[in-house]
């Protein structure tokens, strides 16, 4: 994957860049807003990471001309500030995502191979299958083996959520974003709970684990 | 030119400009009455000369020239009369009241063009006495070329305008003194007052922010200024001391975690053990420092909202949508620890507010009464209720565990207190600190309560107008 990555913080770059190396990825670095904005006009990424205050032009003004030009790479903005209204602004100004610094880098990945993935999306898809579990979007239904599951309404939000982003970790916050819509950081395991019914319900019974948790960063539903 | 330091003063200023004001007003005033006045006794005058004129004509035509001079002389020896002359086509003077007059007179005929100067028969004939008296007159050239002169004395018209200009000058000079009067009792007033403000805002810019402006007690304008400006320095006061104890609490709550941190990645760099020990090192260093970022963002969240600058969105929510969505977020966790989580009453309210920090608020009451409440006594409870009570709406997180002390409840919402029964707990310390601060930026309060064990926290909303 091919990551723009627009902070003029030197060393948050550098990291970010060497980080995004390890697991494989090709990040480039802009140091300002202007040029940020020439790279991701011209250069062709599969992902933006916009910090918000930047030299020369903020990142949320990079994001809009983006999209007012027909630019819909997925966008992440980094910020420093945390609150709800910063995010909305951040989200209505054409950013897909929001992360507050500070943040942890399993967390940044996670997101941004979630965003990447959003490109080709699985939105259309009626059905969602990963090894022999299936989830049936309209009929509301879930099965395994050809055995019918049953699971309450957030269960069922949250094995979906899983299933839609198949093969990637999603973390804590982003379960608690995306399937209960809340942005706070919750001071307990609260969503380890859920998931771990979550578990029971799919894996008890059957031999091959599906829901795996992945040390320091999330959980990942895979068939392994 | 330097301006007096008298001048520098507002209500001297103001006073100056005042006067200069009405003494323009006066004048213009004066001097239109006066030209009004003026026009008028002309006309009057004028008016009489013409009477005078047609019944001399009519005596002239009765009595030819002999019966002319004579009513001449009968109504020039009347006492104020009117200035009559007969003169003969040169202008010498052949009967009348008048000994002489401003030469070139005769000249013209008809109306003088302007008033002329004269001199009375029979008057002291000091040739300066003559400027002294001016009058207007109708010339007359008789059938016989005989001059017929009818004037009338301006003096009249003459004292007039002289009073006039004495009404104004004396107008002017009281408007002076008023304003003097005006300057010394309001603007002396009012700039002591003043200054009485500035000394007090130089003491406490000077650093000593207890300091206070001082109240009249009149309650005029200054005192509601003081009055502001004193509801703006508690604030300031209330901010800073937010500030001292922000400061204050990071350092002495981070440190310790801090240091914790640092000795464990210490420990990790020098242990002889297997990557495997390392890592796990490595996690725990990570995790400790996920939850210091966390206590971080709650601290300044915390001081955002109480400081009440935070520009959080404000909509109208469900507050019994958050109950559910709450309560079936922590379900699990609860039954995990053994506690019954439930809903007892909930009513439908709305109340303008904002659904992540009430979410956020309500999320670390009931994770605080899970907490306290597991493996105490027969069957832990938690019972969360949200009740309509007359002006306000009651979400309340009830508890059967070991309660707070009724002298303690004060300082359990206070930042980083964790009451010494706690202490063993994992935590910020902050989620009864946060939810206070999420009820003060919603106008509302947070209610600690309990009696016979257990604890009740309420979070009373403000609804609709009868708060």
């Amino acid at each position: 994957m091919k990551i723009l990555v627009i902070e003029d913080d030197r060393e948050a770059a550098g990291f970010l860049k060497k980080a995004f190396a390890e697991v494989g990825h090709t990040a480039d670095i802009a140091s300002d807003g202007e040029v940020g904005f020439a790279l991701a006009d011209s250069g062709s990424y599969d992902v933006f990471v916009v910090d918000r205050m930047l030299p020369r032009r903020d990142g949320l003004s990079v994001i809009a001309e983006l999209r007012a030009r027909g630019n819909t790479t997925p966008a992440l903005i980094l910020s420093a500030l945390g609150e709800v209204d910063d995010r909305v602004t951040g989200l209505r100004a054409g950013g897909d995502d929001y992360l507050t610094k500070p943040y942890a880098f399993s967390e940044l990945l996670a997101r941004v191979e979630v965003l990447k993935r959003r490109s080709g999306s699985k939105d259309v898809e009626t059905v969602y299958r990963v090894g022999d579990l299936e989830l049936d979007r309209l009929a509301h239904s879930v099965r395994r083996g050809g055995q019918e599951i049953t699971l309450q309404p957030r269960e069922f939000r949250l094995l979906e959520y899983l299933m839609r982003h198949a093969g990637q970790v999603v973390t804590r916050t982003m379960l608690l974003e995306n399937v209960w819509d809340y942005h706070f950081d919750p001071q307990t395991n609260v969503i380890d709970v859920h998931i771990s019914r979550l578990r029971g319900k799919i894996e008890k019974g059957f031999d091959k684990p599906l829901l795996h948790t992945v040390r320091g960063a999330g959980y990942v539903l895979r068939d392994e | 030119m330097a301006i007096p330091a008298i001048m520098k003063t507002t209500a001297a200023r103001l006073s100056a400009l005042y006067l200069l004001l009405f003494a323009i007003c006066a004048v213009a005033l004066v001097f239109y009455i006066e030209a009004l006045s003026m026009r008028m006794l002309t006309e009057q005058t004028r008016e009489a000369i013409n009477e005078e004129v047609s019944g001399l004509a009519q005596a002239y035509q009765r009595g030819g020239l002999p019966g002319l001079v004579r009513v001449v002389r009968i109504r020039a020896r009347q006492p104020g009369a009117n200035l009559y002359i007969v003169a003969d086509p040169t202008g010498r003077i052949l009967s009348g009241n008048v000994d002489s007059l401003q030469p070139g007179v005769f000249d013209t005929r008809g109306w003088t063009e302007r008033p002329f100067t004269y001199r009375r028969y029979g008057e002291d004939s000091d040739a300066e006495d003559r400027s002294n008296h001016t009058a207007m007159a109708q010339v007359i050239r008789l059938p016989n070329q005989m001059l017929l002169l009818v004037g009338r004395d301006l003096g009249e018209p003459e004292q007039f305008r002289t009073i006039m200009r004495r009404t104004l000058v004396a107008a002017i000079g009281l408007m002076g003194l008023g304003a003097l009067l005006i300057w010394y009792f309001v603007g002396r007033r009012a700039l002591k007052r003043i200054d009485s403000v500035s000394k007090a805002s130089r003491q406490i810019m000077g650093g000593d922010l207890t300091q206070r402006l001082p109240v009249s007690g009149a309650g005029d304008e200054f005192d509601r200024l003081s009055e502001n400006l004193n509801a703006m320095l508690d604030r300031i006061a209330a901010l800073n001391e937010g500030l001292r104890q922000v400061s204050d609490n990071i350092a002495h709550d981070l440190r310790t975690p801090l240091t914790r941190l640092r000795n464990r990645a210490e420990a990790a760099l020098a242990s002889a053990e297997g990557t495997e020990d390392r890592n796990e090192a490595l996690e725990r260093t990570i995790a400790e420092s996920d939850q210091l970022i966390g206590t971080f963002n709650a601290i300044l969240m915390i001081s955002r909202l109480e400081a009440g600058y935070s520009t959080e969105a404000v909509t109208k929510i469900d507050l019994s949508a958050t109950v559910a969505d709450v309560v079936e977020l922590y379900e699990p966790l609860a039954e995990d620890q053994g506690v019954t989580l439930k809903t007892e009453q909930v009513d439908t309210v709305e109340v303008g507010g904002n659904r992540e920090l009430v979410g956020q608020a309500l999320s670390n009451i009931v994770d605080n009464a899970i907490k306290y409440t597991a493996g105490t006594g027969e069957n832990p409870t938690v019972m969360v209720s949200l009740r309509q009570e007359g002006g306000a709406a009651r979400l309340s997180v009830s508890d059967n565990g070991p309660g707070i002390p009724v002298e303690e409840r004060e300082r359990a919402t206070e930042r980083f207190v964790r009451l010494e029964a706690s202490r063993s707990q994992p935590g910020s310390g902050l989620g009864l600190s946060l939810a206070k601060a999420v009820m003060s930026f919603h106008s509302g309060r947070l209610e600690l309560s309990g009696n016979d064990g257990g604890l009740t926290v309420a979070m009373v909303f403000p609804t609709g107008d009868n708060v």
